[in-house]
Formats: structure tokens, sequence, C-alpha cells
């Protein structure tokens, strides 16, 4: 995890929010390097359902992970009118099939509440927190945890 | 502390090249070759590694180096002829010297084993050659022995010049204008003596009575005479900067000191007078101070002796930078990635329907051809001589043979052939261990070779060449060849194959790149190191080539590597399987068949095998296999490609369609992601997708796995052509 997405509690920070279905989310916007339009992936042999293949951007292999899936609200069905996020984890690059960029917000890390206990490991891993904001209620997405391989290798 | 290290990377950097030219010259000597000038080069490359060696007071190396450098001179000098007796000798010596330079760099100091009695040897060499009672070497290497690199920087001026070094004579006399451009001769002259031991005299004849001096006209001149081992270049680096303010001359004198040493005493005295006949304030330049002055000024110049370590690097710095490899890698990266658009843009403007004669059409055709050029350029700043590994070699062959107690001589050829930096670096190893083997398995050792009526000395070929797009590496010895019976013997005692395998000679030759396969009865101290020719197929396979053997009983061996010539592009063959468009590296294909049904045969629950003339082959549904679709392709819709895996065995490859052959540019998977198994990287296409390329061994070792689990691999390797 760097510092850039830990600053200190009561630092000012933005997040970038989007919608999958009916539930909103949100990454740090920091983490956040480009958001491009869905384009027709190259799906990858043996890898989880949630991969939905890679993609060429400017040149490097970029791998396409649909949110929806892996937070367990079924497939996504890509059309034009999907986004793709392009996130940096550490050092690697990623892209968070969502369903479209909603705004950005600045809030404080206090605003962050602990993710309430849903039963459900995927959840519990994925959502780092919830922040509760015009009465919308969105999830921050613990990114590290979107790549099958970096839970391991971010701890 | 930190620019010191860094002035000690550049000194190891230069140290292998002058170790690479000490024993390229020295082994030209004992070909017969070499004349005065390798002599030369020979002593300048030991001499600048002792005087490097000496700025950074590597005690070991500078004491051998100097034991080394003695007799060098006195062969140059002509009392010792460059036999090939001595020159052997010196070979050593120079094995011994990149010791030193290597324990020096890795910071260990201790002196090597074989220093010691190399050092007698080359002792020896001096008294059996005439020279030891003279005089004139002895007092020249005392001044040596006294830090070699600062010679300049002793407080006595040196008498005698070192002969290494040029001894230059420099007038120079500034013009009006070096003053109006707040110029200072002292400066310069500093400048100098930094380069070497500078003997300086004031020319005042110009400068006339005090009432005529005109205070912002140049009357004096001066003599310089330069003893340093920079050359004439470096010298007029100095005066750059006042280039056309001045007249310079610089001639390269070898001379006598009896030349100089009159005139700058001349010189000492005529400014002294001039100084009693000046008035002070009217003196245009300050010129008596620079002897004063140049003494303290020693002691900073000593602390910091680092650019004459540098300075062996200076001549050729014209010819070549040290680029940093990473840039060099991005501008790679970066032309990868305007090829792939150029394809982009070009296979858009195709779908446009513009005629092929519109400008647009004509342009892109033209950039095409410059991405080309840009690509194959950018490729050949990656491209190296093998020479770098090839010169590593000779040194290999003498002690092993040593060890061995075998005589072998190495040929070496196609030095000059290049290829990627990254192939040449991990060519080493290989090449390395296949040379160990030719000599301890290959050659015979000199009795027997006698007895076969061969010459006693072995000889080892490595060669080196270009076919047709890919690197070919050959080592090849003129040895007894391989001993078939013995290494069936030992496949099966190590249960490699069974008894009653009947192998052709060209499976039992093969039989040696099993692991686990060590042809050594005992683990000896050159070949045996735990590893054998599987290590070597598998390091070379991870580099996209292919080795093969062949071996003739009495006539010897010849191991035969095909290399790629780069590992940033790749040629493959493009395939669909299921919509989906693949890579298959082109160097794993043998050929490509449609499949007639009557040539599939099922065999077991689920396997395909293939008929390929009269062997049988399984067959592979990449669809299948890579979990791209869940029926299989019926044979007869899909082509099939013969592929070959690293183990030798084939497999043939079913796919919906073949869609012609083209270079890729190898994009990594890992970057963003993580292997994936079957798929060795990826790339993109004309159309901007990303397409994968096939882990050939991987496909097919996945198939194996799950359909033909009881096969072990010898039957596929004598399967094998």
């Amino acid at each position: 995890m760097s510092d850039m997405s830990n600053p200190g509690l009561g630092e000012r920070r933005e997040l970038i929010s989007f919608r999958i279905g009916a539930q909103e989310f949100c990454v740090d916007v920091m983490s956040v390097r480009e958001i491009r339009g869905w384009t027709a992936a190259t799906p990858l042999p043996k890898s989880p359902a949630y991969i939905r293949g890679v993609i060429n951007l400017r040149g490097a292999v970029l791998p396409i992970v649909d949110l929806s899936g892996l937070l367990g609200l079924g497939q996504t069905e890509p059309s034009p009118r999907h986004v793709i996020i392009v996130a940096r984890i550490g050092m690697r690059m990623v892209g968070l099939l969502v369903d479209a960029v909603s705004d950005i917000l600045t809030v404080t890390d206090d605003l962050v509440q602990a993710t309430p206990d849903v039963g459900c490991e995927t959840v519990k891993t994925a959502v780092k927190g919830i922040l509760a904001i015009d009465g919308r209620m969105i999830s921050l997405i613990e990114l590290e945890s979107v790549l099958p391989e970096l839970e391991a290798e971010a701890a | 502390m930190d620019p010191l290290e860094a002035i000690k990377v550049t000194f190891f950097q230069e140290c292998e090249e002058l170790l690479a030219d000490l024993e390229a010259g020295l082994l030209a000597l004992e070909e017969g070759t070499g004349d005065a000038e390798t002599i030369n080069a020979v002593f300048r490359a030991v001499h600048s590694v002792k005087g490097g060696a000496g700025a950074f007071a590597l005690d070991a190396l500078v004491r051998f180096a100097h034991v080394f450098e003695t007799v060098l001179d006195d062969m140059r000098s002509g009392r010792l002829a460059p036999d090939p007796e001595p020159v052997k000798v010196m070979l050593r010596a120079a094995d011994v010297l990149a010791d030193l330079v290597a324990a020096a760099k890795a910071g260990n100091e201790d002196e090597d084993v074989r220093a010691p009695a190399l050092v007698k040897e080359l002792e020896a060499l001096r008294l059996g050659g005439e020279a030891e009672p003279e005089a004139a070497p002895e007092e020249e290497i005392e001044g040596l022995d006294f830090t070699p690199v600062a010679i300049d920087f002793a407080p006595a001026p040196p008498l005698e010049p070192e002969p290494a070094e040029g001894r230059f004579r420099i007038v120079f006399r500034p013009l009006r204008g070096l003053y109006a451009k707040a110029n200072d001769p002292l400066l310069l002259l500093r400048e100098l003596e930094r380069l070497g031991a500078c003997e300086i005299a004031c020319d005042e004849a110009a400068l006339p009575a005090l009432e005529a001096l005109d205070a912002e006209e140049s009357y004096l001149g001066w003599t310089v005479l330069l003893s340093t081992e920079q050359d004439e270049a470096a010298i007029r680096e100095v005066f750059e900067f006042v280039d056309g303010d001045c007249e310079l001359s610089i001639v390269r004198e070898d001379a006598e000191p009896q030349e100089t040493s009159p005139e700058p005493e001349a010189g000492g005295v005529d400014i002294e007078s001039l100084l009693r006949s000046m008035t002070a304030e009217a003196a245009p330049e300050v010129v008596p101070e620079i002897r004063p002055e140049a003494q303290p000024e020693r002691a900073p110049a000593a602390a910091a002796p680092a650019p004459k370590a540098a300075a062996p690097a200076a001549p050729t710095a014209q010819a070549t930078i040290r680029v940093d490899l990473d840039r060099v890698d991005r501008l790679i990266d970066l032309v990868g990635e305007l090829v792939i658009n150029q394809g982009m843009l070009a296979q858009q403007v195709a779908e446009s329907g513009l005629a092929r004669s519109s400008t647009i059409s004509v342009g892109l055709d033209e950039l095409e051809q410059l991405t080309r050029e840009i690509q194959d350029s950018v490729m050949a700043i990656r491209a190296q001589p093998v020479k770098s590994v090839f010169q590593r070699m000779p040194r290999l062959v003498r002690e092993v043979a040593a060890l061995t107690g075998k005589q072998a001589r190495l040929v070496t050829e196609g030095e000059a052939t290049e290829v990627d930096k990254t192939v040449i670096e991990r060519l080493t190893d290989p090449i390395t261990h296949m040379i160990r083997n030719a000599i301890d398995h290959g050659l015979e050792s000199p009795e027997k070779r006698a007895a076969a009526g061969k010459s006693p000395e072995g000889m080892v070929r490595l060669s080196a060449q270009h076919r047709s797009g890919r690197i070919v590496i050959e080592v090849s010895d003129d040895g007894g060849g391989i001993n078939r019976e013995r290494v069936k013997q030992i496949a099966v005692d190590k249960a490699l194959i069974p008894a009653d395998a009947v192998l052709s000679d060209e499976e039992v030759d093969n039989l040696i790149f099993l692991p686990g396969f060590s042809t050594a009865s005992t683990v000896s101290d050159v070949s045996g190191r735990g590893v054998g020719m599987d290590v070597v197929k598998r390091s070379i396979q991870a580099l996209g080539g292919r080795i093969s053997i062949a071996s003739q009983p009495g006539r010897g061996s010849t191991f035969t590597l095909s290399l790629p010539l780069t590992l940033a592009v790749l040629d493959g063959m493009v395939v669909s399987s299921s919509d989906q468009t693949l890579v298959a590296p082109l160097t794993a294909i043998i050929e490509t068949l449609k499949p007639r049904p009557q040539e599939v045969r099922r065999l077991g629950p689920n396997g395909l095998v293939l008929a390929v003339r009269d062997a049988y082959v399984p067959l592979i549904d990449i669809g299948l296999t890579l979990g791209w679709r869940s029926t299989p392709l019926d044979p007869g819709d899909g082509v099939a490609l013969l592929v070959e895996t690293e183990l030798g065995g084939r497999a043939a490859l079913l796919v919906d369609g073949i869609h012609g052959q083209r270079q890729v540019v190898i994009k990594s998977l890992e970057a963003n992601y993580q292997r994936v198994d079957g798929i060795a990287a990826a790339t993109i296409l004309g159309d901007g997708r990303v397409a994968l390329i096939l882990d050939i061994d991987a496909v097919v070792a996945a198939r194996l796995r799950a359909s033909l689990p009881s096969e072990p691999p010898i039957h596929q390797l004598a399967k094998a052509s």
C-alpha cells in the first residue's frame, strides 16, 4: 500500500466514484491514471471469470478486471457505454471495467466507516470502507485485492 | 566517496577492455601474427591497468602488473624475443591479472595464490633474457613503483620520463584577444601540469622596453615540455577555449632529456632577470608565479588522481559512447509502439477503401519503410559482436586442458557476428559448458590421439555466423565422437530408457540432453558441476533457440546452436482458434498440414493422434486446451501445425486457420498481470488488439499430462527426427 493512498486521519483526499448496477463505489483519485471507453479485450485462458482479458494501452498489455464479476454482482456484458478506469496498483497497471463514472468526491479519512459485515468474504477483502455522502452509500475499493496474485505481494 | 566510486566503476569497465586487448594481443603473438605494435599494445594494456590500480591503491594488482609490465618492456625493447614459450607464460599471467582485477573489483584484495608462482616465472623470463643488469629500466621502474599514476605529482620533477609517456613540445603564444576575453595563461599552464610533468620556459623576446609597453598587448610566449601519457588531443583540449586567440603548436618529440634541460634553465634565469628589469605593475602577466603557484597546486591534484584513471578511454570517446541500457530499451519499446501504431494506421486506411495510389496510401508505404528502418537501426544498438563471449574461451581452454592433461587448441571464427546483448549475456554459460565438455569428454588424451594417428593436440572450433535471420553457433571438436555404446548403457543404468529400447544413432546422441544424464563416471572438477547438457539445452531454449548434435566416431562431435538475433521481436505464425487470434513461434513449427479424416485416429478415451507420414503424433486442439471452446473442432475443418517441443517430442496443434507469418514485438504479460499457463507472452497486432503468443511446450505438456499420463518422455524423444 503506498503512502499516497493512506494519508493521515482527517487529511483531505479525493476519490473518484463510479457505478456498477445500482451500487456506488470509489477509488482514490491518485491511483487513477486515465479513464477510457470499453474496447474489446483478448480473453486469457485459465483465468478467473472476472478477468475479462487484456487490452492494448499504448503498447502496454493491460489486464481488465470486471469489478461487477469480482464483487459477485454478476458478469458485465460490456458495451461501448461501459468505462475502463486505468489504475496503478504498486508497479502494475490494471483496467477496472465499470458501468459509469459519477463524480469526484473530496472527503476526509474520518468519514470512512468500517465495512459492515455482510457475511461475504469477497466484500470483506475488496471493500476497504464505506462512505455516507448526501444519503448515498459509496464503497471504497481496496485496489490491492482486484488482481488475483497481488494480495500476497502487497502484504 | 561517491565520485571516486563512480570512477572506480569506470576503471573496472576499462580493465575489462584492456584485459581483452591484452589477451587478443598475446594470442596474436602466440600465433606469430603480431608485430611491434602488438607488443606495444599489450604493454600499454598492462601499464594502464597498473596505473589505474595504483590510483585506487590496489596493491596486489599493482605489484603483479608491475612485474608483468617489466617483462613486457623487455620484449618491447627487443631484449626478449616474442617466442611461443614466454608468450605462453604471459598468457597465464594475463589470466592471473584478470583474476586479480576481478578480485579487486569484488573488494577482495588478497593475493592470488597463483600470482607468486607466475611472478617467479615472469622473472625467470627476464633472467633468461639478458635484461637484468641494465640500470636504465631499473631506475624507471623505481619511478613507477613510487605511485605509478601520480608520477607527475611527485615532489621532485621526474628525471627519467617513463617510456610509455609521450613527450610534447608545446609552443604557446597568446594573442591580444586572449587577455581581452579574460583568459589567463597561468590557468592553462596549470592545466598542462595536470596532464604530466611540465618544464615551462617563458619567451620574453618580444617584450619591449617599459616605456614602449602597451598594457593590453600580449608579448609573452611559453614553451612547455610536457611528459604525459595523454595524447595530443588531450593537450589540445586544454587550449580549447583559447582556440584562435593564441598561436599554438604541439609537437610530439620523444626526446632525450639533455635537449630539454638547458631551456627551462634559461627560461628560469630569464624570468628572474626579466623580473629584475621590470616593475611589477607593468608586467602584463604574473609569469613568475607559475612555478611557486604550481607547488601547492600539486597536493589537491594528487588527492584526485581520478582523471588519470579514466584517461585511457578518452581517445576512443569520439567513436563510441556509453549509454545506459535502460535508455536503449526505452527507445526499443517506443519503436515497438511506433511499429504497432503504423500497422494500425495502415490497416485503417486499407479498410477505409482508399485507392492504393492515393497520396495517403503512398505516404503510408513510405512511413512503413521508415519505421522498419528505424526498428532495425534501434535493434542494431543492442546488437554486439559475440567476441565478448568468444574471447573468454581461450583461457577456459588453457585451464581445462591443463586440468585434464590434454592438449587443446581453440580456433574461433566469426567473432564479429552480432547478436542482441541479452542473448550474448545468456550465451556465455552454455558455450562455456559445451567447450568444457568438448575438451573433457570429446578430446582424447595425447597418447590415444597419437595411437589413432591424429596430432596430439586436439582442436576445438568455436564459430558464429548469421544464417537466415538467426545466429548459428557451432562448437566442434576433432575428438573421438560420442561413445554411443557407453551413452546408451548409462541411460539404461539410470533408468532413462528401457534396456531393450531400439534407438537410432541420432537418438542415442540426443540422450545426452536428458535431465540427469552425465557421462562422467566421477564428478570431475571440469565438467561435472551438477549440470549437464540438459541445462545447456534448456538455457538455449529459453532464448528461443535450438541445439542439435552431430557426431562421427573417431572424427569428433559438433554441437550446433541456432538462436534468434533478438528477444524483443519474434517470427510468428498468426493463427486463429475459436475466434481468437494467436501467434505461434515459427521456430517451433516444423510444418503445417491439413489433416485428412483418415489420418486422424482415436487413442484412448479422448485422445487423438495424427498420422504424419509414418509417425503418429498427438493432435492437440488449441481452443479446447486453452478453454476457449468446450466441443472439439472437427480435425477436417482445421489446420494442424506440426511442432517440436523442448524435449524433442512432436505434436500437432489443431487451429481453425492460418493468417500468415509476421514479425511481432514481444510484450510481457507479467508486467501488469501474471504468468498464464500455455501463454508465453503477448503482442499487439495490426488492428491494435492484443494477441497471445503460444507457449508451445506448455500447451503440449498440459495436453499430454491430461491425455497421455503414462507415456514417459523418452518415447517422445525417440520419436524425434
